[in-house]
């Protein structure tokens, strides 16, 4: 069996979940096993929609909330120990990453993070996954049991199996038992948008934007097309925007299906945190920027000029 | 109370990274290393939370090859009391086997307290300090971004990074290890009279193979390789109004991602 950890915002299943439903029936297809979704939370909606993937059970855990390491690994443990699945799918989130270092120690399995590829090869599980923050790529094989892996959002097709097809909701009680790190609060961040991680459309503003007001013309951008805003490194060490922004070696890498990068220049590092998006655009003053060598499609002019034009004409065509 | 913090020395980010032509691994001649960046805020959070706590001592442990030793000698400049090199010497690494041998080190310290970064810049695999903490059957906190003692100094509050700009606060009881990420602080410069010292410290060296036991790699790294070389790319030419209208139309049409 392979079993995927499935994950719910307020209630609604993640796309990053179908995602890798969607993988795993491909790669249950080639073992000849079935996929199943463990479900932790309660008030979760549309769980036998995840048959229109290939699932063919969702296990639902109702006794935990909230995300807590120790909690969901005793879960996740007292499950895995009773449904025996050869592979262990997660997402590469802020919990998924958090959580499953912890839950292969466990359980003996061994664990590949962040991935962005996984396929079958003589029965066993091969991942592929960047290192250097994309500046190389390696292949990992197991040699346990149990194989477990975390994957990056944007990784993989939605691939639906049949419309019609419903997984079967299995409710089982498993109680996540003592908790020393103990989540007194959750601050909310800002903005509802994806977190960068797994965001689809990215516009990115580097040292060229000047100082923090200028980012707002990439807001309006990134709300016209649904993106969430990034930033070079330069623009975050010179303050135009918070860390939590950053793009890069030192920051976030990132993977969405488009990348606008605005005023920068592209280092290595910034390159390295950007390079799996699939497609770039790239608006820079200096013809010689290297960001020009990756992107799909370049620009060279004056992002102040550029940036509100494209969020004009987006309307504009978005509208009709 | 006694503070240990976990090092490691990576390729600087400047580096172009060259693979091994038979794709075994990376070529590490003429790479310059330093001390993997977010680890840097995992000394000075130890270093701080020292200051605060009055008697302490910070003990900084650093796994690999011979050339690590500068990495700790950086971190005893910056005012650690003391270091342990663990030579790796004969041995395959994969996180699973460095949290063994870590856990066993850490275990014999007795810390109360463990920092490290929130993962290493060369294999991003961000899995050894959860690990640890299973392993010592300690809770653990990755992506924090603000550490503060609570009045008993039994436990302490700490912010942890999820994303869009949210936070989760956790109350932790100690002993905990904590994975830090950029903004928890500013890393302090090594002094000169921190330099100098740094050179009287005591470094011990333990040997990696005494400590991993009947430990062995679950995962291994193959085919090390640099990814595929995007095709060129099409600059766009006109006035801002053409150009801008033209890439509408290609992220709509031709690329299709909008």
């Amino acid at each position: 069996m392979i079993l995927v950890l499935g994950e719910h915002s307020e209630g609604k299943i993640k796309k990053t979940t179908f995602e890798l439903v969607s993988k795993a029936t491909e790669l249950g297809q080639a073992l000849n096993t079935e996929v199943s979704v463990a479900l932790i939370g309660k008030g979760i909606e549309g769980a036998e929609g995840l048959g229109t993937y290939g699932a063919q059970k969702v296990y639902h855990i109702p006794t935990l909330e909230k995300y807590n390491p120790e909690g969901m690994t005793k879960i996740l443990h007292t499950l895995v120990s009773e449904l025996k699945p050869s592979i262990v799918l997660g997402t590469a989130s802020p919990m998924g990453k958090d959580l499953f270092p912890r839950l292969a120690l466990r359980t003996g399995a061994g664990l590949t993070t962040d991935c962005t590829g996984l396929k079958v090869d003589n029965g066993k599980l091969v991942a592929t996954r960047p290192i250097f923050a994309g500046k190389a790529f390696i292949d990992v094989t197991y040699e346990t049991e149990i194989q477990m892996a975390t994957t990056r959002p944007n990784s993989f097709m939605l691939k639906t199996l049949s419309p019609d097809q419903k997984a079967q909701v299995i409710e089982k009680s498993i109680e996540p038992g003592e908790m020393r790190t103990n989540l007194v609060e959750i601050v909310k961040g800002k903005s509802d948008r994806p977190d960068l991680t797994e965001a689809s459309i990215i516009v990115s503003g580097g040292r060229a934007m000047q100082n923090s007001e200028n980012f707002k013309i990439l807001w309006e951008l990134a709300d016209t097309i649904g993106a969430t805003v990034g930033a070079s490194r330069a623009a975050v060490d010179s303050g135009y925007a918070p860390h939590d922004m950053q793009v890069g070696q030192t920051g976030k890498t990132v993977n969405p299906n488009l990348y606008v990068a605005c005023g920068i220049s592209g280092a290595i590092q910034h390159l390295a945190g950007m390079r799996t998006s699939k497609v770039i655009v790239a608006i820079n003053k200096d013809p010689e920027a290297p960001i020009f060598k990756r992107a799909t499609y370049g620009i060279t002019g004056d992002l102040f000029q550029i940036v509100p034009l494209l969020t004009q004409e987006f309307k504009k065509v978005l509208a009709e | 109370m006694k503070i240990g913090v976990f090092v490691k020395q990576v390729p600087d980010t400047e580096t172009k990274i060259r693979t091994k032509a038979d794709g075994s691994g990376i070529e590490i001649d003429g790479v310059k290393f330093i001390v993997n960046p977010y680890d840097e805020f995992a000394i000075e959070e130890a270093l701080k939370t020292k200051e605060k706590a009055g008697a302490a001592e910070v003990v900084i442990l650093s796994l690999g090859p011979t050339r690590v030793v500068e990495a700790l000698r950086s971190g005893l400049a910056m005012g650690a009391d003391r270091a342990i090199h663990i030579d790796d010497s004969g041995i395959v690494l994969d996180s699973f086997v460095t949290a063994k041998i870590l856990a066993k080190t850490a275990e014999t310290e007795k810390f109360d307290l463990i920092f490290c970064g929130k993962q290493a810049i060369d294999d991003d695999a961000a899995q050894v300090p959860q690990m640890v903490a299973e392993l010592l059957n300690i809770p653990h906190v990755m992506v924090i971004e603000k550490f503060e003692m609570n009045a008993e100094k039994n436990g302490v509050v700490v912010h942890r990074r999820i994303g869009g700009g949210a936070k989760e606060v956790y109350d932790v009881k100690l002993p905990a290890i904590f994975g830090c990420e950029k903004g928890l602080n500013t890393p302090r410069y090594a002094s000169l009279p921190g330099i100098m010292k740094a050179r009287s410290k005591p470094v011990t060296t333990l040997k990696a193979l005494e400590l991993m036991g009947d430990s062995k790699p679950r995962t291994g790294n193959r085919n090390y390789r640099l990814p595929p070389e995007r095709p060129a790319g099409k600059m766009l030419q006109g006035t801002p109004e053409e150009v801008a209208k033209e890439l509408v139309r290609l992220l709509r049409e031709e690329a299709k991602v909008i």
